[in-house]
């Protein structure tokens, strides 16, 4: 069995000026949503306290509201969680109540009203940590970036490390933008999401760049476009199984993994289905118009060359 | 290298190696299969304590009174540990351990490794879940360091004055703000006596004379290097105070940790009372000793718009009746100097009462002061966070030697026993506040990992269809080799014993998916060679070839990413990191290694091979 039996290289270069429109169309976009509707951040970086709470039947929505109102707690969100029996309450930030006292007024009065409620989860964060969880994100993504963009430019050549980069933030843009436009919940977890696919996608972005490293030494006299056409084409096959084999794991994640892992999940679904569009539709026209060619490459990187001799 | 490179064969110490990793790999897997009992876990109250057969018995006995049923008791050098059957049976064994042996031991939740004798002692653990897989309370609290560093200056303060007092050091007026003390003297001379005696007290202070108006002051600063250890001790006394208040409410397997300058990381697997929990560990009680202000006490001070009234040296406090008494500042005595201390009731009024036990300095000073003050008030403080309070404040009718104290006045045999045990466990040297807490329910703990597990499994049966279909023997290959990886994974994360969180298992689903990655990359490869004309055997050695330097690359990169998460991340996001970093290692030893030395052990030995099982390959015109 084999799903590709393309005779010819497909000329992906070709439409690479219409990508590009397509590309920072959906980019800008997505940072427009962004900053219009802004991100639904969770308790981790707003502060504030997240319950979770189940009933062993479905629970009465309505007489959680009242009681958390007659508690002095009107400001509070109540929603269900995945199911009927599970509820989902948020409460933000008080000023003379500290957040330990907060979870326990909560849990003190709906267990009186109700005493088969159970608590499952708490989740409690003091607005100094939530900036502090913020900002360690932030630096962790510009860690990411910048740790890929010199080992690239050590393996490769500059080129190729921005145009890894692009493609890479075109994917984490998507994925805020989605966020961002469904409004769903972004927490630490999806942080974590967030930085995987940064790491994942580039991948995608270093196994066509490595034929087309490879093609510039068997093509001599190919036209660059050519090239790249070649190396993705020759590595399509691939870039399908690994990525269905990825999404396979992700899908069963979010049938099975949970309220939890959901949004999580849905990061990873859309980096890894952007990150496929992404590194062949940004990254390698990007490399193109930055100059890539056989020249700099074999400049770059003499003694890779020479092992190629050897085969 | 160049000649043996179309040779697929591996050398024995390959073989070996693999084997011997599986080997050990399974060895440590092994505690995770055999799962892990609810159990009680039965400690003195004094560590340090030694535990008897006796005391098993008893226990024993009492269980079996009570018709619950227990799986094992296994005796420890410090602990006693009941293995149960159900949580259930935990639950109620707890209680009735607990009412048997009486408050001189500590009974708390635990879970126990099911795994035989002979596997309990090579070593090996099952995997370490988190408090999101186990369920348990999570908190981390701020250290309110500045508060230490005014409590430390207040004792020097109060030092300083009753040494210049005993020296005859002609001074009127000793204050202070915040951290910076501030002495007015009578002349210059008194200055710089006063100055030495400091110095002798402690050679740490920085000094500013100021002589304005007539008046002679010396400031005295608390250098910044007296600072720097001050406020570690802080910290210090705050850790182990908090260590002996977790040992009393009966946690298993706490963690205490300091983390940063000024927070503390407290993790509680297993607790269920979270409210307990909260009051045991963020109650700031101290206790404090001080004359009231007799000479002074004039009802009229109370009165608003009087406060001026008060001496410098006194401030008015409330009892618990809401009565205001003019108390001194100057501090005769702080919980530091309690030895031990236990809730009683008084035979006389019936009133529930907290014994304490002084320390050799405690006691002396105590016995000093009644000698001195027979007839005057003493006032017991209980200093919480926002708020003090006179507990009571009796007159001293004898001098009391012995260092042996009765507090009265306690509201009811629950406040009685709370107080003991702040008191008991020692006072935090600053105040804290939790600012993050993370509680997760034992339902919740086991329903995520199922969530987990399921996740994974799914997955990984998805993937070794797809791969089998796609590349048959070689996709069989493949899935050989993911199995393996997910061995060394789950091996590495238990010898390790590194926290499993849920991401973290969200994270072993991930890398399996993504560890496809590299057997991809080789099939595709292997496919290439013969694509373009190569035998079977110099394309399994050109594929692996070839893939390897696209495998390193992609997988470097993927670790620069799971090393920013576990560097910047905090909580789940570390929990998922670890995991991730891990399994790349994993995946590239097995991918590479593990799966050219199956493909080797077939094929390597064959003379001829016509054909590579490894799916359909569409050939390319090229021209």
């Amino acid at each position: 069995m084999e799903i590709f039996r393309v005779k010819k290289d497909i000329p992906f270069m070709k439409y690479s000026k219409i990508s590009a429109v397509i590309s920072t169309a959906t980019f800008i976009f997505a940072i427009f949503i962004i900053i219009i509707k802004g991100l639904n951040l969770g308790v981790d970086f707003t502060g504030g306290t997240m319950m979770e709470v189940s009933y062993p039947e479905a629970a009465n929505i309505e007489k959680i509201r009242e009681t958390l109102k007659e508690t002095g707690l009107e400001d509070s969100q109540v929603q269900n969680f995945g199911t009927e029996e599970d509820v989902l309450i948020r409460l933000p930030i008080r000023e003379n109540l500290s957040i330990a006292e907060l979870s326990e007024k909560v849990s003190i009065a709906l267990k009186s009203s109700d005493s088969s409620m159970e608590v499952k989860r708490v989740e409690s964060v003091g607005s100094q940590v939530g900036d502090e969880l913020y900002e360690n994100g932030a630096l962790a993504v510009l860690f990411v970036c910048i740790g890929i963009m010199l080992y690239l430019t050590m393996r490769f050549e500059w080129r190729f490390a921005i145009a890894a980069i692009v493609a890479n933030m075109h994917d984490v843009i998507i994925i805020l933008g989605f966020f961002a436009f469904f409004q769903w919940e972004f927490n630490l977890t999806v942080l974590a999401a967030v930085l995987a696919v940064l790491g994942y996608s580039v991948n995608e972005s270093v196994v066509v760049f490595d034929r087309v490293r490879e093609n510039f030494r068997k093509m001599r006299k190919a036209k660059v476009s050519d090239v790249i056409n070649n190396a993705i084409t020759r590595t399509m096959s691939r870039t399908i199984m690994t990525h269905l084999s990825t999404q396979t794991v992700v899908i069963s994640m979010l049938i099975f993994g949970g309220e939890i892992l959901h949004n999580f999940a849905l990061a990873l679904t859309i980096g890894i289905l952007f990150g496929i569009y992404s590194s062949i539709m940004v990254g390698c026209p990007m490399a193109m118009w930055l100059g890539t060619n056989q020249t700099n490459l074999a400049i770059a990187k003499p003694e890779s060359k020479k092992d190629n001799i050897e085969l | 290298m160049k000649p043996n490179n179309q040779n697929n064969q591996s050398p024995r110490w390959a073989y070996f190696l693999i084997l011997t990793t599986i080997l050990l790999s399974i060895l440590f897997v092994m505690p995770n299969f055999y799962g892990e009992s609810p159990a009680i876990q039965i400690m003195p109250i004094k560590s340090g304590e030694k535990i008897d057969t006796e005391l098993l018995q008893s226990i024993e006995a009492a269980l079996e009174k009570s018709e619950i049923e227990n799986t094992g008791l296994i005796l420890e050098n410090f602990n006693i540990k009941v293995k149960f059957k159900t949580a259930e049976e935990q639950l109620k064994a707890k209680s009735l351990v607990q009412n048997a042996l009486g408050d001189q031991y500590v009974v708390a939740l635990n879970l126990i490794s099911n795994s035989p004798n002979w596997l309990s002692d090579i070593g090996p653990l099952p995997m370490y879940l988190g408090l999101d897989l186990r369920g348990g309370v999570h908190f981390l609290m701020q250290v309110d360091l500045s508060k230490a560093l005014e409590k430390t200056t207040a004792s020097y303060l109060s030092e300083f004055r009753s040494k210049l007092r005993k020296e005859k050091v002609g001074y009127y007026d000793a204050t202070k703000n915040k951290d910076i003390m501030q002495i007015k003297f009578k002349s210059k001379q008194d200055l710089k006596r006063g100055k030495n005696i400091i110095r002798d007290i402690n050679n740490n202070f920085d000094f500013k004379e100021i002589f304005v108006n007539d008046e002679i002051i010396l400031k005295v600063i608390v250098s910044a290097k007296t600072k720097k250890s001050i406020t570690e001790f802080a910290i210090k006394q705050n850790l182990e105070t908090l260590n002996n208040r977790v040992n009393e409410l009966g946690v298993a397997e706490p963690l205490i940790q300091q983390q940063g300058l000024d927070r503390i990381v407290i993790q509680l697997p297993g607790v269920q009372d979270t409210a307990k929990a909260k009051e045991i560990l963020g109650r700031t009680a101290t206790l404090e000793m001080r004359m009231v202000n007799e000479e002074n006490f004039n009802k009229d001070v109370f009165r608003e718009g009087n406060e001026d009234q008060i001496p410098v040296n006194s401030e008015i406090l409330p009892d618990r009746f809401g009565t205001g008494i003019l108390v001194k500042k100057e501090v005769i005595l702080t919980g530091e100097r309690i030895t031990n201390a236990s809730p009683g009731v008084d035979g006389q009024t019936g009133q529930s009462i907290v014994s304490i036990s002084l320390d050799g300095q405690g006691a002396s000073i105590f016995k000093q002061v009644t000698r001195d003050n027979v007839g005057k008030r003493m006032a017991l403080l209980l200093i919480e966070k926002n708020s003090t309070e006179i507990v009571t404040a009796p007159v001293i009718q004898a001098e009391i030697g012995g260092g042996r104290v009765q507090i009265t006045g306690m509201r009811n045999a629950q406040e009685a026993t709370d107080i003991a045990l702040l008191l008991r466990a020692g006072s935090l040297a600053a105040p804290m506040e939790i600012i993050e807490e993370r509680t997760v329910g034992p339902s919740m703990g086991k329903e995520n990992i199922s969530r987990g597990i399921k996740s994974t499994i799914w997955g990984f049966l998805a993937i070794i269809v797809m791969m089998a279909a796609y590349y048959m023997a070689f996709g069989v290959i493949s899935v050989i080799t993911l199995s393996v990886n997910l061995l060394f994974l789950v091996a590495l994360l238990s010898a390790i014993q590194a926290t499993l969180t849920l991401p973290g298992l969200a994270a072993i689903a991930l890398t399996l998916g993504m560890a496809i990655d590299a057997n991809v990359l080789i099939n595709e490869r292997i496919r290439d060679e013969i694509r373009n004309g190569n035998t079977p055997q110099a394309s399994i050695s050109n594929g692996y070839k070839m893939a390897w330097g696209t495998i390193l690359d992609s997988n470097i990169t993927t670790m620069i990413a799971g090393l920013a998460l576990f560097m910047f991340g905090s909580g789940p996001i570390k929990g998922f990191a670890v995991v991730h970093v891990l399994g790349i290692l994993t995946s590239m030893y097995s991918a590479i290694f593990v799966s050219r030395a199956i493909v080797n052990y077939i094929y390597g030995n064959r003379r001829k091979i016509s054909k590579l099982s490894i799916g359909e390959i569409f050939k390319v015109d090229n021209n």
